[in-house]
């Protein structure tokens, strides 16, 4: 797995078995197998496991990944833009735009500068610290929806389709019954929802993951938790925010006549949308799309690309047209998986 | 358009069926009639010529949208739809253009003749002035293969609901040889002139697979057994003189199978027969092996040579107009009695057979006859009630498929590819092999049979299994055992195994079973010796 470098400018960073190694500091960059030292650039499964030695990551996202991984994990704890000198190394966090607390990590040895930027997106969402370019030689970037078929409908429109449909639903008699990631895209979209229409439900593993949000500072709308006697008679006029894993389960019985919808960068795909067979998909993403993508490299001024998971070989080969050294870097990042049921777990 | 796109919107975004025939009720009876015929003529699969090739329309797209050709080849199979991965690159349109339905098509039908500059000049124009929903309907218009997850029969219970006419009078008013250019909604649907179309073949009735135990259909005398043979299922239609011969899926076959034009010679005007095309060996009396009938269905004209070696006939089975008296109403029995005169008195060398009654007075002697339908060159029994009418589509009750149960082998997967359209995102085609010694012999591929759940977990199998990658195919370890069922099984050289097999599908995982128990390559050629 380990990437032999035909370029003369130095790594920085090299791809290994166990994740992005970073030798002057000694220390792994979101590393999927254990090591003794970890920079975390966000909390979700992919890129914080368990079992490193040491973990470091932003203020923010500490919470969610204590929350995730133990109270007891052993973590080191950054503001947005600090500079640490581990080893040889400088390190920095900034903020990228994914969910609240993710950063791109920004390493520099010797005046060389690389930037490892997790997941991102570059529009503001109104939740998670809006996405920052940093300027670097060599840029690492994620490629979940690097083809130019995905292109995220501005906020204000996803907003106004989501409470038209909750409207509709209640006009209807029907709860609104939302698929969504716990961490992140729930509380994005909440904020989108207009709370005169009715009370949000949320599934545990939603609310579970407010409460961590809320006790750090978070202003989140008011949210009710789906515990016994919540139901369509309680609460008719409800939209309910559960993960993916929990639609068309048992769980869902109390809610009586229910509309169904998806929130995912994958329902921007028809083919995606029937598959699911759900009423709705709403197209949604925390991850950039292929705009964003392009956009967010043109920014950081790097030369050379190294694009990890997502539509790696045809977004390195577009790369290299527009005139990057890219190349395909391996590793165990999930992207946006509308089957991953761990976050029900969380 | 607008109207049209957003009962394509409302269809789209439901599964069920109810809320579909809503949406269509609602669009038949507010939408201009112009729209409506074409609406129904699409949803039928009557659609306009294709004025634009795809080749251009995959390289106008993919310059309109700024990217190379190749990316845009590269979206596609993702996507899985040309229309839609057009519609989703393109650019943000710029204006906003009003036409309807029948005014675009037309639009297209003008670019028929025209300069290639002027065609592509009129596409962009398109493009830029549609949103994008109305973009991929447009889009569709140009490449057809229309699908918005409405049957010709959901259709069809909307037009009644919108009409007030009714269901099995409306599927035989839309059945036939028309095209918007020569009907209108008065002449269609309001009020039709029965003899405007002397080819206008009648709904085929279609029989459900018997799930129950046979005795469960009651007294054995109350029904009809027949052979369900390997053919063509076919509606013979003798009026004014002509004949014409439909398949099941409304496709006009007369110039296939030439040798039914004598029958007009024998056989009273306004006579409408339903049956099974087989090749069929006069000599011994029976079928020949679907194989040898493969190579007329897909030609237009039938070399000499190709007809004798493929003689076929119409095995008759039901008759549906007998001297121009539309007979659907009539009991089976009568039907029947009619038929098996009819087909009597003709002389022996015409291309007709009546379908043999199977005798039996019990449900354990049918069950016999039906074990050794294999060995005759059928596929099971059917069960027909014989004071049933002639019905319309597929309804469960009167007519019964009662097949014989598929042959199986275990099976190894070794490729996998994923799917497109809805199942983009997923590996559901594989690529299955039999032992032959050490080596994996590939045989066949299968692309369903497992449940959404099951493609999730061997898709996720897949991905973390994959040993080498040609193109989007995915050679696999050699892992994991399915069982594949299967109708039939011809020897073939164009395949490395040396077989063929008819239908095969993914019958189960055999997650039980070890990778060297899977079935070996002497195993399916005695499959072949047996049944091929």
């Amino acid at each position: 797995m380990g990437y032999a470098s035909p370029y003369l400018s130095p790594m920085v960073l090299e791809f290994t078995e166990a994740g992005i190694y970073c030798p002057p500091a000694d220390a792994y960059i979101d590393p999927w197998r254990p090591v003794p030292r970890a920079l975390i650039t966000h909390g979700h499964s992919d890129h914080a496991r368990p079992g490193m030695g040491a973990y470091m990551a932003t203020q923010a996202a500490a919470p969610v990944i204590h929350h995730r991984l133990g109270a007891d994990i052993r973590m080191e704890t950054t503001p947005y833009g600090v500079t640490h000198r581990i080893g040889d190394a400088n390190i920095s966090f900034h903020p990228a735009g994914h969910v609240p607390g993710s950063a791109q990590i920004r390493v520099e040895v010797d005046g060389e500068v690389w930037v490892a930027s997790g997941d991102y997106k570059v529009i503001d969402d109104g939740l998670s610290e809006p996405f920052e370019p940093v300027k670097c030689h060599t840029f690492i970037t994620e490629s979940t929806f690097g083809l130019p078929i995905y292109d995220w409908p501005e906020q204000d429109v996803l907003a106004r389709d989501l409470n038209a449909w909750w409207a509709q639903c209640v006009a209807e008699g029907k709860r609104a019954v939302l698929g969504v990631y716990a961490l992140g895209k729930a509380q994005r979209i909440m904020k989108l929802l207009d709370p005169s229409i009715g009370p949000i439900l949320t599934h545990g593993a939603v609310e579970a993951t407010n409460k961590v949000l809320r006790g750090q500072g978070l202003i989140l709308p008011e949210t009710v938790p789906v515990v016994d006697g919540v139901d369509a008679k309680s609460h008719p006029n409800a939209i309910v925010l559960a993960p993916p894993s929990a639609l068309g389960s048992n769980w869902m019985k109390r809610f009586g006549a229910v509309s169904t919808g998806f929130a995912s960068g994958w329902m921007r795909l028809r083919g995606v949308r029937r598959r699911r067979a759900a009423d709705r998909g709403f197209v949604v993403s925390d991850h950039a799309d292929w705009k964003g993508l392009n956009w967010a490299i043109a920014q950081t001024g790097a030369e050379r690309v190294f694009v990890t998971h997502g539509y790696t070989a045809q977004f390195s080969q577009w790369l290299r047209e527009q005139g990057y050294d890219a190349g395909i870097v391996q590793t165990e990042f999930g992207g946006e998986d509308l089957d991953e049921a761990e976050e029900s777990a969380a | 358009m607008k109207e049209f796109a957003a009962l394509f919107t409302a269809l789209d975004q439901t599964t069920k069926t109810s809320v579909k025939t809503a949406a269509l009720a609602d669009y038949f009876a507010t939408a201009p009639e112009d729209d409506k015929i074409w609406t129904i003529a699409l949803l039928s699969g009557r659609r306009p010529r294709r004025a634009i090739t795809t080749t251009k329309l995959r390289e106008w797209a993919a310059e309109h949208a700024g990217i190379p050709l190749w990316l845009f080849e590269a979206c596609y199979p993702v996507v899985g739809d040309l229309s839609e991965t057009i519609a989703l690159v393109l650019p943000e349109p710029k204006n906003r253009i009003e036409k309807s339905l029948s005014g675009w098509i037309a639009t297209l039908r003008g670019l028929d003749n025209a300069e290639e500059d002027a065609r592509k000049a009129a596409i962009l124009e398109a493009w830029d002035g549609l949103p994008p929903i109305e973009r991929f309907v447009f889009n569709k218009l140009i490449t057809g293969g229309w699908r918005m997850g409405v049957s010709q029969k959901l259709m069809t219970r909307a037009l009644a609901k919108a009409t007030g006419i009714e269901e099995a009078e409306l599927t035989h008013r839309l059945m036939g040889d028309w095209s918007p250019d020569n009907v209108s909604w008065e002449s269609l649907i309001e009020a039709p002139d029965p003899t405007a179309d002397l080819s206008r073949p009648y709904p085929f009735y279609l029989a459900y697979q018997l799930e129950q135990e046979p005795h469960e259909l009651g007294d054995v005398n109350d029904w009809l057994a027949e052979r369900k043979w390997d053919g063509i299922r076919g509606q013979l239609i003798l009026r004014g003189g002509e004949r014409y011969l439909w398949s099941r899926g409304e496709e006009l076959m007369t110039e296939r199978f030439p040798e039914f034009a004598q029958l007009v010679d024998f056989l009273p005007s306004g006579t409408v027969m339903d049956g099974e095309v087989l090749a069929y060996d006069r000599d011994a009396e029976a079928p020949l092996s679907f194989n040898k009938l493969q190579p007329r269905i897909g030609r237009k004209t039938v070399p000499k040579k190709l007809l004798a070696e493929a003689p076929c006939i119409l095995m008759a089975y039901d008759l549906l107009e007998w001297q121009g008296a539309d007979l659907r109403q009539t009991p089976l029995a009568d039907r029947r009695a009619i038929l098996e005169e009819a087909i009597d008195a003709l002389p022996k060398d015409l291309p007709i057979r009546i379908s043999p009654r199977v005798n039996a007075t019990t449900w354990d002697g049918l069950a016999e006859a039906r074990a050794i339908s294999r060995d005759i060159g059928a596929e099971g029994l059917m069960l027909k009630r014989l004071n049933a009418p002639y019905l319309a589509g597929r309804k469960k009750g009167d007519w019964w498929k009662w097949k014989v149960d598929p042959l199986t082998i275990d099976a190894v997967m070794i490729y996998a590819q994923a799917g497109s359209g809805r199942r983009a995102t997923l590996y559901t085609d594989f690529t299955f092999a039999v032992w032959n010694g050490n080596d994996l012999v590939p045989f066949t591929k299968a692309y369903s049979g497992l449940t959404d759940a099951e493609f999730r977990e061997i898709t996720a199998w897949v991905r973390k299994n994959t040993t080498d990658r040609f193109g989007p195919v995915r050679q696999v370890t050699p892992h994991h055992v399915f069982e594949i069922a299967f109708e039939g099984i011809q020897a073939s050289p164009r395949h490395k195994s040396g077989v063929a097999l008819r239908f095969p599908r993914m019958a189960r995982w055999r997650k039980d079973k070890p990778l060297q128990e899977a079935n070996t390559l002497d195993d399916l050629n005695q499959m072949l010796a047996q049944y091929g």
